[in-house]
């Protein structure tokens, strides 16, 4: 029997881990039948292609795992990035310097965008609005602003600037030769631009860089232990002397300012600002929040695991695009790893985390 | 001695309906009082009172001598009065120490600038309580899921204690438990007491309640119609006393007062006695 | 909840005041729809006529159903996110069936009655596999849904390619546009037939009275609202949704049930995928522009349920489809943007919460 406790041992520590797993074997299912997939080119790719979906998802799961939901941060994408745009444009216009109307368009949307946070989480905590209508009602309110504010055009014509920082890369190498850091080195022959190694976009350093920061919070703070208790039980935290309401006000403009922090990275990607921006990747968040081991009754859940779920997603759709699958298939995988997930939590609980 | 609690007058209505009339008590340090009485007499009424969920609507109450008033069940709290439900108030998902330490966690500075959870403090302070309280459980570090019920019944009582709990008030402790769980957790009531720390218990277990209680209280009809000493007296008198065939202390109960086991039909509210009783 | 019972301790008939506001609360939808109708037959030109009216019904038609099958869905405690892409995916299924056997030869009633009992029988499957999830492998509703949804999605995308189906037989489309009665002052009243008209006053002047998709959709829901309201399969849906242990334990066999209640909602929505092959004569699917799930769970709850379970009612949600199709109706008719429609159903979605929660105990039937 002692053979048997240590295979099992391993068998649940494998199968505690399979979303790394099941990435790690799309990584090189894709590698093998695709072209070019395992570069660094692409794989750079799947990050920059996974942004919107790791912020919307890394917000949702501070939400999810208090009980609740955020419907709203789909078209929050699109608020902020209409916003964000618009500010740029009319600071440019106005005859301010690329900097100033730059970061005054990314510190409006991200302030602008807590606000439809704080309703949320009024709404909710305050007065008791079910989540889901709650956050469904602002995703409607979202929009409709989102559109007034940029009448239904995408706003372009924004600062060329906008480009190189969305764009650009953290490194800039030069096999042998130079090795440059957020700007392309200057006096390239054709040839060595061509072989030019980009190394991090800058985009994903910030996403990066904003959810570590966030995934401390969760896992080593009393904020973020104060999070689990809520979701485990609202009425222990509440008996313990948590304040319920605040916390769970601070929780969806956590989610709102990871909506407009992706609908900022928007803007630097396409260098546009849509309404119905990131309206799609709602669902991809949330499924990736529950891929990567939350469940939605809350309580449970690790920013890890949601980036692991996300970037599941983004390089199963990069990897379809690679292979010339037609891209509804993605739906159909990624339905069928949703329910897989939720599958392997109810059927094997020992492998929820016992710290 | 004086009583570490006392209640003096206390009464309760709500709208049409006296949950609870008059009613006096009083507990000593080290005791163990057993409130008994049918659905509906007004224990969990009285309760709920003296930890803050409701404001009596006349009375006194005298906590170490001093009157207090008690606003809400965090002021309870703090003057030092801990009252375990059923339902426990833990959280599933969290582990025996972070409950232990929820909501009042210990913090260390992380790289000279940040407040992180002082994990290692934390699982010290709870293995220290629990051994105080000879509680055995597999692993501090495991979720309360996973703990029986009679564990958790010890995680929560290990709280309260560890928070300088001066009372402590328990409702149904051992409902939903097994014969040995509960066993366990009279003995910790037992320690507890042995300790100093004076306990109300509430519980339709009659021999559970003969097993730990030094005296019983038990109330009719919002109204207090006898006490006993536990070893002067049968569980067949309780029984008596409890359903009323048996004359209370203090004349006779059945003296034409409203059924109290009605629902008042402007309030709409239930009697009291038959809430989240399951 | 302890001020309003305050507020009603004073006063002598405090019945009759509980009595004037539980009847507002609890039809409030109502009321707000009527005050609605009125409000845009001010401001807006050619909101109040026969014709308009008659377009506020053809385009919630859709919701309608949808709204419906969730009604049974969310009142049962659970939530069914799928039923846009089921929509999608019989209508295109549907449409296929039809347009090849058509193709093949088959007289034009084959095609179109093949198509269609093909089509909602395929559209019954997802439901199927819905509730054996959420019961038998105890995948949350959300989930499970959510997953369907995926699924659905790809396959109808699969099977159209992104195109839309057409030639299909003609006669479906005759169905879906036809009304009940026409009436023309020319040719007078006539029933189910449209009168040939070749003149343009007069094609402009003929009144159509009530489209017949309507009149079978009518039919529909008073045959569900009945089976809701008044059989014990209703009983049982709104016991499960009230509390579980309760029903299990009055021998109700919960998983049976809940297969049943999903298997619902994917017909409805299975309906209305075929309604729209007959509306727009082809089959269509669009990918993530629907929002149509959320519309009919708003429906729902405008109308009345709680997405706790245990309450709502098949015409409540009716009103709440209607108010959301007036409302959109409305704004369209004063010219005002798409955004604006967003925004106002938004707010009266929360308003709708918050007004169910003020009167709990008025409101909830007994």
């Amino acid at each position: 029997m002692m053979d048997n406790k240590n295979l099992s041992k391993i068998l649940i520590g494998i199968a505690g881990r399979w979303t790394l797993i099941f990435l790690a074997l799309e990584i090189i299912f894709f590698s093998i039948f695709g072209t070019n997939y395992f570069s660094l080119k692409n794989l750079q790719n799947i990050l920059l292609a996974s942004t919107t979906v790791l912020l919307l998802a890394t917000g949702e799961t501070f939400v999810i795992i208090t009980g609740g939901i955020d419907l709203s941060v789909g078209f929050m994408v699109g608020f902020s990035g209409v916003i964000c745009a618009k500010v740029m444009v009319t600071l440019q216009a106005a005859g301010a310097s690329q900097a100033v109307a730059i970061s005054s368009g990314i510190i409006a949307a991200l302030l602008l965008g807590l606000l439809p946070g704080l309703v949320n989480g009024l709404l909710v905590a305050k007065l008791r609005v079910p989540p889901f209508i709650a956050t469904f009602g602002m995703l409607g309110i979202a929009y409709g602003f989102a559109e007034i504010i940029c009448n239904n055009v995408p706003i372009m014509g924004l600062p060329t600037s906008v480009g190189s920082i969305g764009h650009g890369y953290l490194i800039y190498w030069l096999p042998g030769k130079v090795f440059a850091f957020l700007q392309k080195p200057e006096n390239l022959t054709r040839l060595e631009l061509q072989n030019l190694v980009p190394i991090i976009p800058n985009v994903t350093v910030i996403t990066a860089i904003v959810i570590g920061i966030f995934a401390f919070i969760l896992a080593r703070t009393k904020f973020g232990q104060h999070t689990y208790a809520i979701g485990g039980s609202m009425d222990a935290a509440e008996r313990a002397g948590i304040n319920v309401k605040r916390h769970l006000i601070k929780v969806y403009m956590i989610s709102s300012f990871f909506a407009s922090l992706a609908g900022v990275t928007y803007v630097l990607r396409f260098i546009t600002g849509r309404a119905p921006a990131g309206s799609a990747r709602l669902l991809d968040a949330v499924v990736a929040v529950v891929i990567g081991g939350a469940s939605l009754y809350g309580g449970t859940g690790t920013i890890l695991g949601t980036v692991i779920g996300a970037l599941i997603i983004g390089a199963l759709e990069t990897g379809l695009v690679n292979l010339g699958i037609p891209t509804y298939n993605l739906y159909i995988a990624v339905g069928c790893i949703l329910i897989f997930a939720v599958l392997v939590d109810q059927f094997f609980p020992e492998l929820v985390r016992k710290e | 001695m004086e009583p570490l609690l006392e209640v003096k007058n206390i009464t309760k209505r709500f709208g049409g309906l006296t949950a609870v009339d008059n009613m006096d008590m009083e507990v000593f340090p080290g005791e163990v009082v057993g409130l008994l009485g049918d659905n509906g007499a007004g224990k969990s009424t009285l309760i709920k009172v003296i930890s803050g969920v409701y404001h009596a609507d006349a009375g006194t109450i005298f906590f170490e001598g001093k009157e207090v008033r008690i606003d809400n069940p965090m002021h309870a709290l703090r003057i030092g009065i801990e009252t375990l439900y059923q339902d426990l108030a833990l959280a599933e998902n969290l582990n025996v120490y972070a409950n232990i330490f929820l909501g009042r966690e210990k913090l260390k500075r992380f790289l000279g600038l940040i407040n992180v959870l002082d994990h290692d403090y934390m699982l010290n302070e709870s293995k220290k309580v629990l051994d105080r309280l000879e509680i055995e459980v597999p692993s501090l570090k495991n979720q309360i899921r996973t703990l029986s019920g009679g564990q958790r019944q010890a995680v929560a009582i290990s709280r309260s204690i560890y928070w300088n709990a001066k009372f402590l008030i328990m409702d149904e402790p051992t409902a939903a438990l097994g014969v040995a769980e509960q066993k366990n957790v009279l003995d910790l009531v037992k320690t507890l007491s042995s300790q100093g720390v004076p306990v109300i218990i509430i519980s339709h277990q009659l021999h559970d309640v003969f097993s730990v209680a030094t005296r019983l209280v038990i109330m009719r009809r919002g109204k207090k119609v006898a006490e006993r000493i536990t070893k002067d007296t049968t569980t067949d008198e309780i029984v008596g006393l409890i359903v009323g065939s048996l004359p209370g202390d203090y004349g006779d109960v059945n003296d034409g007062a409203k059924e109290t086991a009605q629902v008042d039909k402007e309030t709409g509210l239930v009697d009291e006695g038959q809430e989240g009783k399951q | 909840m302890r001020v309003l019972s305050d507020f009603f301790s004073f006063g002598i008939s405090r019945t009759k005041k509980r009595k004037v506001l539980s009847c507002i609360g609890r039809n409030w939808a109502l009321l707000f729809l009527i005050l609605m109708l009125m409000l845009f037959s001010i401001l807006g030109k050619h909101f109040f006529g026969l014709r308009n009216f008659s377009n506020i019904l053809l385009a919630v038609t859709t919701l309608l159903l949808l709204a419906s099958g969730e009604t049974f869905v969310i009142i049962s405690g659970g939530i069914d996110l799928s039923i846009g892409f089921i929509m999608g995916f019989v209508c295109v299924t549907s449409a296929i069936i039809m347009r090849d056997l058509h193709a093949a030869g088959f007289p034009q009633a084959i095609s179109i009655l093949a198509g269609s009992s093909i089509g909602i029988l395929l559209g019954l499957i997802p439901g199927f596999i819905n509730g054996v999830l959420i019961t038998k492998l105890r995948v949350p509703p959300f989930i499970a849904t959510l997953g369907m949804w995926g699924i659905a999605n790809g396959l109808a995308w699969r099977l159209c390619e992104g195109f839309p189906i057409a030639f299909l037989p003609s006669k479906a489309r005759d169905i879906g546009m036809a009304y009940i009665a026409y009436y023309s002052p020319k040719k007078g009243f006539s029933l189910f037939d449209r009168p040939v008209l070749t003149e343009r006053a007069d094609i402009l002047n003929l009144m159509k009275i009530i489209p017949l998709p309507v009149l079978l959709i009518a039919i529909l829901l008073v045959i569900f609202a009945f089976i809701l309201s008044k059989r014990k399969f209703g009983q049982h849906t709104y016991a499960i949704g009230g509390k579980v242990d309760a029903a299990i334990r009055a021998g109700v066999n919960v998983p049976w049930h809940l297969i049943k209640v999903y298997v619902i909602s994917s017909f409805f929505a299975a309906c209305a995928g075929l309604l729209l092959v007959f509306k727009l004569n082809m089959g269509i699917h669009t990918q993530y522009t629907s929002s149509y799930e959320l519309f009919a769970i708003a429906a729902v709850v405008i109308g009345g349920a709680s997405l706790m379970g245990g309450k709502g009612s098949i015409w409540g949600t009716v009103i709440g489809v209607l108010l959301i199709g007036t409302l959109n109706n409305g704004l369209m008719m004063m010219g005002l943007p798409i955004f604006y429609r967003y925004i106002a159903i938004g707010c009266i979605l929360i308003v709708a919460v918050l007004i169910d929660q003020l009167f709990p105990e008025l409101v909830y039937k007994e």
